[in-house]
């Protein structure tokens, strides 16, 4: 394995007086997918909005530990570079309500891009490598909102490309689409490896197998913090899992 | 039929008389008013009642175009002081305030609303109208639009406050995520993201305002000077045409409206029907301007 792109080291979280997560030390590998399964409530989603402070928006919430994105430790870094770096798809489309082309340059002109046609090689670009383009490149000043979901989910990952990002977070983000629609999710993301670092959290196990490269599972201890139970290359955990409580999980014997 | 089904039908007719009430109510409003005011437009014609610029009573002259524009732009004034002031205030408590702080901030705007407006006035006269009138200006006594649209401002500011928060809080959580999640700041959330997210309920919210800066009637007598003259700007300043002495549509109305008789109450029944038609006209253009561009 190359040197990791990130790096979470005795990491924990707590909301307050509650710890939500208890000392997750992982290696997420640089352009690969890596998938964080384990059931409701284990702080998955937690573990991932850790990535690029996401979770710094609930006032009670405490970390300790280092997390590193190449090596620079995140939390020393200022929070509107960090994600730059790091975009985020969420579980539910949430497209501005504006056009389909305001929506993918909304980044790069708040990041200071104001040049039309650069603006427009950027949106063009972005819908391309989401899968997009040929959907709507006859009318991008249509409202996002008038696309269907898998579109609109299409069309938040292209404004997360617009940015270009090192590494792209993804909350669950085909739960919320039909069947079809989530297979076109999973085949982008698929090709997005190439050029991203990507980091998935499912509850599906069929798809962190169909997906990742890499797979962490996590579990809440008797104090109902989450912790890191096994991590490794996917295929292993889902065929020769080290440890009992993966193997339970993985058959669906609880979850 | 059964008792549950008779409920059904019985308030379904309950509900449908209230909403037909309300209805019915300002139908009856415009038709009396329209009544009363006719024959001022027959005998006077539309043209010099609407652009008359004199208004004597006494000599037959009930021209109220001075009016109109002295309502315009106390009104123009009210909402250009007051709706930044609004918004801004609407913005802290919604996006930045701490419970904490929204917690004496938030009554306290809503305080404003329930002060009648004759302490406004009183206010206005007081405090507003001496502070007015240390602005050197040829014929400046503190009263005038100037201080009726300070007076207005303040008077307009919890409504328009209060739902343009409730417009900003509504807007979902998760723009707020997805602008910050590609590296805005806060700022940039509210200004780019959130803000036009909740254009539709700001305009609204300014639209109550204007209803209510153009109805209002005892503060403005208070401190607006009611001279029936077209406001002018004193000096080389267009601006010291907020300076100027007018006279509200509303306050014509209730100045006169005690001793008028004849072509005279009549009159006064026409300057309700143009209040009447300002009012729906801007809230027809406000309705206009929401629906105009909408991605929702």
């Amino acid at each position: 394995m190359n040197e990791p792109r990130i790096k979470s080291i005795d990491y924990s979280l707590y909301y307050g007086e509650f710890q939500a997560l208890r000392n997750i030390t992982v290696d997420i590998p640089r352009n690969r997918i890596t998938a964080i399964i384990g059931p409701s409530g284990c702080g998955k989603s937690t573990f991932l909005r850790s990535f690029n402070r996401m979770n710094e928006l609930i006032p009670s919430v405490r970390t300790e530990g280092r997390v590193l994105l190449d090596g620079e430790n995140i939390f020393e870094q200022e929070v509107v570079n960090l994600r730059k770096k790091i975009g985020m798809v969420f579980q539910r489309p949430n497209p501005f309500p504006k056009s389909i082309f305001d929506n993918v340059a909304y980044g790069p002109r708040i990041h200071g891009r104001k040049d039309k046609s650069n603006l427009a090689r950027i949106v063009e670009t972005s819908l391309k490598s989401s899968a997009l383009w040929e959907e709507v490149k006859d009318d991008l000043g249509r409202s996002a909102l008038s696309l269907s979901g898998g579109q609109q989910q299409r069309l938040c990952i292209a404004r997360a490309l617009a940015v270009e990002p090192e590494v792209i977070l993804m909350d669950e983000p085909a739960s919320a689409l039909d069947p079809v629609a989530t297979l076109r999710i999973e085949e982008l993301i698929t090709t997005l490896k190439e050029n991203y670092t990507i980091v998935i959290v499912t509850h599906n196990m069929q798809q962190a197998a169909r997906v990742s490269d890499y797979t962490a599972f996590l579990l809440t201890d008797e104090a109902r913090a989450g912790n890191l139970v096994e991590f490794g290359p996917t295929k292993e955990i889902f065929t020769t899992p080290k440890d009992k409580r993966t193997e339970d999980y993985i058959s669906g014997r609880f979850g | 039929m059964t008792r549950k089904l008779i409920t059904e039908t019985v308030m379904k007719y309950v509900l449908l008389v209230s909403a037909l009430a309300s209805m019915t109510i300002v139908l009856m409003i415009g038709v009396f008013t329209l009544k009363e005011g006719l024959p001022a437009f027959r005998e006077l014609g539309l043209d010099d009642l609407l652009f008359g610029r004199t208004w004597r009573p006494g000599e037959g002259q009930f021209g109220v175009l001075s009016m109109i524009v002295g309502s315009g732009l106390v009104t123009i004034g009210a909402v250009a002081i007051g709706v930044p002031l609004a918004l801004g205030a609407a913005i802290f408590l919604a996006e930045i305030a701490p419970k904490k702080i929204q917690g004496f901030v938030r009554p306290s705007i809503q305080l404003l609303a329930g002060i009648p407006s004759v302490v406004y006035g009183l206010f206005g006269m007081v405090v507003l109208v001496p502070l007015v009138r240390k602005i050197p200006a040829p014929g400046n006594a503190g009263y005038g639009l100037l201080a009726a649209s300070l007076v207005l401002a303040v008077m307009v500011l919890p409504t328009i406050a209060s739902v343009s928060e409730y417009a900003i809080r509504s807007v979902p959580k998760s723009f707020r995520e997805g602008a910050l999640a590609v590296g805005s700041t806060k700022w940039e959330t509210i200004t780019r993201v959130i803000m036009p997210a909740a254009r539709s309920g700001i305009v609204s919210a300014i639209v109550l305002g204007l209803g209510r800066a153009l109805g209002e009637t005892i503060a403005m007598i208070m401190v607006i000077g009611n001279s029936v003259i077209m406001p002018t700007p004193s000096t080389a300043n267009p601006l010291s045409l907020f300076l100027s002495r007018a006279r509200t549509l509303t306050g014509n109305i209730a100045v006169e409206i005690n001793y008028a008789t004849g072509i005279h109450e009549d009159a006064l029944f026409a300057t309700g029907v143009v209040l009447f038609v300002l009012i729906m006209l801007v809230n027809s253009s406000a309705r206009f301007l929401i629906s105009s561009k909408r991605w929702d």
